[in-house]
């Protein structure tokens, strides 16, 4: 079963842009990237979920159940992290995540104090003493204690030191692992990388492309680079190859195609160094934004 | 419940705050009222000397100085703004405020419907007026068993007046609630509630100074005009105004807040 599916969501404030027809469903037990610039979408259609916003046309279901008239229910086994964390600035954290867990039915202490102790947040402070990454955490805390079916992360790392990010991605894995699903927001292609199996791509509102985090990154094409004497640019210009640069003796392009025919046309030559590498996300993501 | 405990707590210390300067304020008339009293044909003869207009701004028009109640009804005019305001700042604020700081992100995301939300928020804002409504109470009650100087009132008519408090306070309540929700965005709740409450006000006064009875007619100060309830023991039939005016204010307000879309912060 979907755990999302996306129908023609279109939204629009006014006259302004949302996001404009976009369909995409996400399986149990992904984790699904969402990756665009600021601006893009991501936000709209994340708060579109939960319902804070109301679609202009189209529908988005979680679980099979419409996301508005079955809200409340569905929310049970949603968590939430925004993107900006805003909380009542007078309380202290420990009374706000008391006050979170009073939501859900189940009992969430237990968990409220593991998931603290693991981001070390300390509990006694009062919230509008904490900076902007304890804040974060508070929002990682509050979003996770009930051990929701389904994640939803707005660009969860801003904020975090690198540290608490590397925690964060392991909670987040651990809790994927459980069986929850993660709906993951950003526009950090690195972390996307890292820790999604399936990512949609949106731009100007529009999601134009969906694929699997290894057909992203092993189908496409290869960066390779060649250093050796006298190896001119002529000979690598064939059929695949993009993008060729030729700077200090070494050799540079993008590659898509039979591995072999490269290796034919470099073995030809005295090399010096010669590497084949993946593209990052961020070189191919790049590409869709030319 | 939560939720009501909630908004209860952070609204206890505004309600208690507006409950005692509203009981002071009631002392402090009242300790005036009492030298008045005792000079009250000396009184009435100095204020016939002002324009007409003038007392009517102030409500002093058609008033009765030598009985304690009078001048408890010109008094009470006082308290009902101050009464107005209040409950102004609790409609204008009750969702809004959480949009404003961005909150609204965290509760609405929680397994709660929005008219739930807003149930929850409204009995804890009655909580608060009751407080209020309570202390105003005690305070008229002792105030004038303090002033009086040996005077004898009718309890009748005076009980009829406290008893305004809660509806002329939900009617500034609600339609504060209602006009939140009709506007993007209030980023401030007290140019609201004193806009709404002056601007009444106001209409109020110059109905009466130009007679034109259409302007009263939609003023809440008209509908409990204290010394027409203290007259009459009984309410204007421009009450029902009111009335109509909270059923038809809350009912929009459940409307238009679960069809609202709530701003982000980005």
């Amino acid at each position: 079963m979907s755990i999302i599916e996306v129908n023609h969501l279109t939204k629009y404030y006014g006259k302004s842009r949302g996001i404009v027809d976009v369909s995409f469903n996400v399986e149990e037990g992904e984790i699904f990237g969402f990756i665009g610039p600021n601006g893009a979408g991501k936000s709209t259609t994340i708060r579109l979920f939960l319902s804070l916003i109301y679609p202009t046309k189209g529908e988005a279901k979680i679980f099979g159940k419409d996301c508005i008239k079955f809200g409340p229910e569905l929310r049970q086994e949603i968590g939430y992290l925004p993107s900006e964390v805003f909380y009542y600035e007078g309380m202290k954290v420990l009374d706000l995540l008391k006050y979170s867990a009073s939501f859900y039915k189940k009992d969430c202490t237990q968990r409220l104090h593991e998931l603290a102790e693991l981001m070390e947040l300390d509990l006694k402070r009062r919230i509008s003493d904490l900076s902007y990454g304890n804040k974060k955490k508070v929002g990682i805390v509050q979003g996770l204690l009930h051990s929701p079916k389904l994640i939803v992360l707005d660009e969860p790392t801003a904020g975090l030191d690198p540290l608490m990010q590397h925690k964060f991605f392991d909670l987040v894995r651990e809790e994927n692992k459980r069986g929850a699903t993660v709906f993951f927001s950003s526009h950090i292609l690195g972390e996307v990388q890292r820790l999604c199996n399936r990512v949609a791509i949106i731009k100007e509102g529009k999601v134009i492309d969906i694929q699997d985090m290894k057909t992203l990154q092993k189908d496409n094409y290869k960066k390779i680079r060649v250093s050796a004497d006298g190896l001119g640019e002529k000979r690598f210009q064939v059929e695949g190859v993009t993008d060729l640069q030729q700077e200090n003796g070494t050799l540079s392009f993008f590659f898509k195609g039979d591995i072999n025919v490269i290796t034919k046309l470099v073995g030809a030559a005295k090399i010096a160094d010669l590497t084949i590498e993946d593209l990052t996300l961020e070189e191919i993501f790049m590409h869709y934004y030319e | 419940m939560n939720i009501y405990l909630h908004e209860f707590k952070a609204g206890l210390r505004p309600a208690l705050i507006w409950s005692a300067s509203i009981a002071a304020l009631l002392f402090v008339y009242m300790s005036i009222s009492s030298s008045f009293s005792q000079n009250a044909a000396m009184l009435s003869e100095m204020l016939s000397n002002f324009p007409e207009e003038l007392l009517i701004a102030f409500g002093m028009n058609n008033m009765d100085l030598a009985s304690v109640l009078g001048f408890f009804g010109l008094m009470f005019l006082f308290c009902q703004i101050c009464l107005a305001i209040q409950a102004a700042n609790y409609g204008f604020g009750l969702v809004s405020i959480e949009e404003n700081e961005f909150t609204a992100d965290f509760l609405l995301a929680k397994p709660v419907s929005r008219p739930r939300i807003m149930t929850s928020k409204l009995l804890a804002a009655l909580t608060g007026l009751t407080i209020t409504n309570a202390v105003v109470w005690i305070g008229s009650f002792v105030t004038l068993a303090v002033f009086r100087s040996g005077e004898a009132y009718e309890l009748e008519p005076l009980l009829i007046l406290l008893a305004s408090i809660l509806p002329f306070q939900l009617v500034f309540l609600s339609i504060g609630m209602f006009i939140s929700l009709m506007v993007k965005r209030v980023r401030n709740v007290v140019p609201f509630s004193m806009g709404l409450v002056f601007g009444v006000y106001i209409l109020n006064v110059f109905g009466d100074m130009i007679g034109e009875k259409s302007l009263e007619v939609i003023s809440p100060f008209q509908h409990f005009d204290p010394n027409y309830i203290l007259a009459h023991s009984a309410y204007p039939s421009l009450a029902w105004i009111s009335v109509a005016a909270i059923v038809i204010s809350l009912a929009g307000s459940y409307i238009l807040y679960a069809r609202r879309n709530i701003a982000s912060a980005v």
